[in-house]
């Protein structure tokens, strides 16, 4: 066997971004499948006499690990458990899916359902089955979404700088983490005071090791936790140092501080952990969202997190993610739908992983959007970058719906991240943290990263931070600090934050607080889909909001432009003649040039265009004639019209924005000798050679064969809404009963 | 004006203002959920379909007055291998005397489990 090259064409494939991601064969004995391993349980559920759960999905009390007695003992509704299970799965997953079966019933029958049966019923629903379940099943009605704000250097102005834009593009939970662990708690304060600049009540936390996180939630330091880690099996849950008695008591430590928190989990940790126990992901984090619930969590972020690329590899992958998130919702609890940490190169293949849950809905679409540039991303680069804000931006429009996210236009996050680097700069000054040079605060307000701040001192975060520690500092000081330093409203909505502690509201399911404080949870903005009609609809400001990104132009903004391009070279001789000499050639131009349109589409001003194509008739000893045709827009008309005029008979029809056309006054309209279509790329070399070839056409001699030119661009969606609007102005210029006058055009 | 719950230390939030704290007259205690609350935010969570919730802001409730160092202590002591049986069980009796008799069902909870999974301290 000779060794062979690949053909071209898998030479060109293999080239491809998504073939950089790794696919894997399904291997149930590493835990590399998705749905379904022979080593997943029967479910199964015995409760004794006494109450007490003695088997567990085929598994006897005698042989319980850690999991499966905190579940036993804690995680099932055993009154309802004896008809949950009898529940047939296909007819469970039908209710999930039927709007005429409330979110309540899903909820209380869940609730007494193993971890193997769920995992059963919600792997029987098809992606579409998923997002319509998913619609019905969220927790808050209102979705939301949430950020991480980071950078390489844990430079605090910078931190306050992208939390505020992070919070004027509409985000209502910021994760922050560290690089340098030491740096905890002077990124927490500085994300607080930027996110506090940019909107109230946008919740805070800081992920670092468990204990600390606690220890910054107890000092007010942070508004939420969210880095509580479960994990589908014993080996890998203890070697996370924790066990569910141990969560289930930080769960409650973070109640009792008034703080709000979620857990963590997703599929395919326990495989890249080398502990899959030769079980599916989904069956694992079956057990890790019966455990959430057991131990007391509002809420769980998962969807793969850390190990989404894990997920990903094997086949149905993808879905079994955004099962994971649908499990969560149906044991009543929040849903933070992972699209957190990057899980393909492909642009492509991470667009197909998140538009289901964008489109369905979630409490939070992304676990960790990263409102900064990928590499300031101190979590890894997620699903969703900076870079992709716009594109973002621009899905929730097309589909109209609303994934959290809001357009923040130039002047406002401007002033925003000023006001945020001068807040954090004057707080950490009054406090004795640290000073900051005036460069140093010019390029956090306005860097796109932190490469951009080659200013920032890497060791100002973390002698902050240990002052911070020493002193004891409380974020009760920060309110104080950023009183006394002049920024009164920050210390209001900070304040705000540290009050709402007291109340409680936001420790309840899927809390958020909206920009007035209210609380939106499962408790006072309730999820009330119940088919077409029904459930959440952005109100009329906020589907605005959707609606309006910077980009988008109106006919009045590009008739604003064309006349910034307005010239005195056009002047109306008098009416159109008709021509006797055999050189003369007409351009007919059409009804708005010259007077609404003064740019072609190339960019060329339509002055220009027809100074070439006069050049080109003039190259070949012919003469160029102008005439504007005012009694119709179509450019086969527009040609014709010119050509009948014309000495010669032939005639170039040219529109304002910039398509051109050879035409022969015994065509039919429609039929023309050459067009040059594509407006947009007819640059003036092609303009010449068309008013030569309109000579050599007079002239009866052979015409240079041109090409239109070669684009690989989206041409038409970067130029068709510029068409529409155009022809529009066209259109309003066009007066079927004006003749055709003869233009002077200034030479 | 108040509607709202009062803070661990008996204050009304409502009268925390940014004035009264710059003059220094707030501690962050005086900013923490009250026993009671966490009570009534276990009955909204029962109320609401999840019993567990309920549980864990109860627990949280008898936790609410420890001060910070004894309960990141007490977290530190369920971490796997931390305590020996006997050291559950002190703890437990302390929690219990205490009032803090979930958090004590708890501790004896673990260390039953733990020693049948090799969890204590050896």
């Amino acid at each position: 066997m000779t060794e062979r090259a690949p053909i071209g064409r898998f030479r060109f494939m293999d080239r491809s971004r998504v073939n950089l991601d790794g696919f894997a064969v399904e291997d149930p004995a590493l835990g590399l499948v998705a749905f379904a391993s022979a080593q997943d349980p029967e479910p199964s559920l015995v409760i004794e006499r006494d109450g007490h759960v003695s088997e567990l999905d085929s598994k006897a009390e005698a042989d319980f690990d850690v999991l499966d007695e905190f579940i036993a003992r804690h995680g099932l509704d055993l009154g309802v458990a004896a008809e949950a299970m009898a529940v047939g799965e296909v007819s469970f997953a039908r209710m999930m899916v039927d709007p005429g079966v409330p979110r309540a019933e899903i909820v209380r029958l869940a609730a007494g359902m193993t971890p193997a049966k769920l995992a059963r019923c919600i792997a029987l629903l098809r992606p579409v089955e998923l997002g319509l379940a998913m619609a019905k099943l969220r927790a808050r009605r209102t979705p939301s979404n949430q950020a991480h704000v980071t950078n390489r250097s844990d430079d605090p102005l910078l931190l306050a700088a992208d939390a505020a834009t992070a919070a004027a593009l509409g985000f209502r939970e910021v994760e922050t983490t560290v690089p340098v662990l030491g740096d905890a708690p002077s990124n927490a304060v500085a994300v607080s005071i930027g996110a506090a600049v940019g909107s109230p009540g946008v919740l805070v936390q800081c992920s670092v090791e468990e204990a600390l996180e606690l220890e910054m939630g107890m000092r007010g330091l942070v508004s939420y936790a969210e880095t509580v880690s479960l994990y589908g099996t014993e080996q890998v849950f203890v070697d996370g140092d924790d066990t569910p008695w141990s969560k289930a008591f930080l769960t409650s430590a973070y109640a009792s501080r008034g703080v709000k928190m979620r857990v963590t989990s997703g599929g395919g940790a326990e495989a890249l952990m080398g502990a899959a126990e030769g079980a599916s992901m989904f069956y694992l984090e079956a057990r890790c969202v019966a455990l959430a619930r057991a131990i007391g969590a509002q809420g769980v972020q998962n969807g793969g997190i850390d190990s989404a690329a894990v997920a990903g590899s094997v086949p149905g992958g993808v879905r079994s993610l955004m099962a994971e998130n649908l499990m969560v919702m149906a044991r009543n609890l929040e849903a933070c739908t992972g699209n957190d940490a990057l899980m393909s190169e492909s642009d492509v293949r991470r667009t197909s992983r998140t538009l289901p849950i964008l489109l369905a809905g979630s409490d939070y679409i992304c676990s960790g959007f990263g409102s900064i540039q990928r590499y300031d991303n101190m979590f890894g680069p997620s699903q969703w970058n900076a870079e992709d804000v716009d594109d973002y931006l621009v899905m929730q429009r097309d589909w109209g719906v609303d994934g959290g996210l809001r357009t923040a236009d130039e002047p406002l996050v401007a002033a925003l991240r000023r006001r945020a680097v001068d807040a954090v700069r004057a707080v950490y000054r009054h406090l004795g943290l640290a000073d900051f040079t005036d460069e140093w605060a010019e390029q956090a307000v306005d860097a796109a990263g932190s490469k951009d701040v080659p200013a920032a001192e890497l060791m100002t975060p973390l002698i902050a931070s240990r002052v911070i520690r020493e002193t004891g500092l409380t974020m009760v000081d920060v309110v104080a600090a950023l009183d006394e330093t002049g920024y009164e409203e920050e210390a209001e909505r900070m304040l705000g934050m540290l009050k709402a502690r007291v109340a409680g509201d936001y420790l309840q399911t899927a809390a958020i607080f909206d920009e007035a404080m209210t609380v939106l949870s499962l408790v006072t903005d309730p999820n009330d889909y119940a088919g077409p009609g029904t459930g959440y609809v952005p109100g009329a400001e906020r589907q605005a909001e959707i609606d309006a990104i910077r980009q988008q132009r109106s006919v009045d903004d590009l008739r604003s432009e064309q006349q910034l391009a307005r010239s005195g070279a056009f002047s109306v001789v008098g009416p159109a003649q008709v021509g006797t000499d055999p050189r003369d050639v007409v351009i007919g131009v059409s009804p708005a040039v010259g007077r609404e349109i003064w740019v072609s589409m190339s960019g060329l001003t339509v002055v220009d265009v027809l100074r070439e194509l006069m050049a080109g008739l003039e190259e070949e000893g012919c003469r160029g004639r102008v005439v504007r045709v005012n009694h119709t827009i179509d450019l086969g008309l527009i040609g014709l019209t010119a050509a009948r005029l014309a000495g010669s008979g032939i005639g170039i029809g040219l529109q304002g924005k910039g398509t051109a056309l050879i035409h022969r006054r015994d065509l039919t309209p429609l039929a023309n000798l050459e067009l040059y279509s594509v407006a947009p790329v007819v640059d003036a070399r092609l303009y010449r050679l068309l008013g030569v070839n309109a000579g050599r056409h007079a002239k009866g001699s052979t015409p240079e064969p041109a090409r239109n030119p070669y684009t690989d661009e989206a041409i038409e969606a970067r130029y068709h809404t510029r068409v529409v609007a155009l022809v529009g102005i066209e259109r309003a210029c066009c007066d079927p009963h004006e003749p055709p006058e003869e233009l002077a055009v200034d030479r | 004006m108040s509607a709202g719950p009062v803070a661990a230390s008996g204050r009304d939030p409502a009268g925390i203002t940014v004035e009264s704290i710059r003059s220094g007259d707030v501690d962050i205690t005086d900013l923490r959920i009250h026993p009671a609350t966490l009570e009534h935010q276990a009955v909204v969570a029962e109320e609401h379909g999840n019993p567990q919730l309920a549980e864990n802001f109860r627990r949280a409730a008898e936790l609410a007055a420890l001060p910070d160092e004894q309960v990141l202590a007490l977290y530190e002591a369920l971490r796997p291998r931390r305590s020996s049986a006997a050291e559950l069980e002190d703890l437990a009796a302390q929690l219990a005397a205490s009032g803090a008799v979930r958090n004590a069902a708890l501790f004896r909870e673990a260390a039953q489990v733990y020693a049948r999974r090799g969890l204590l301290r050896t």
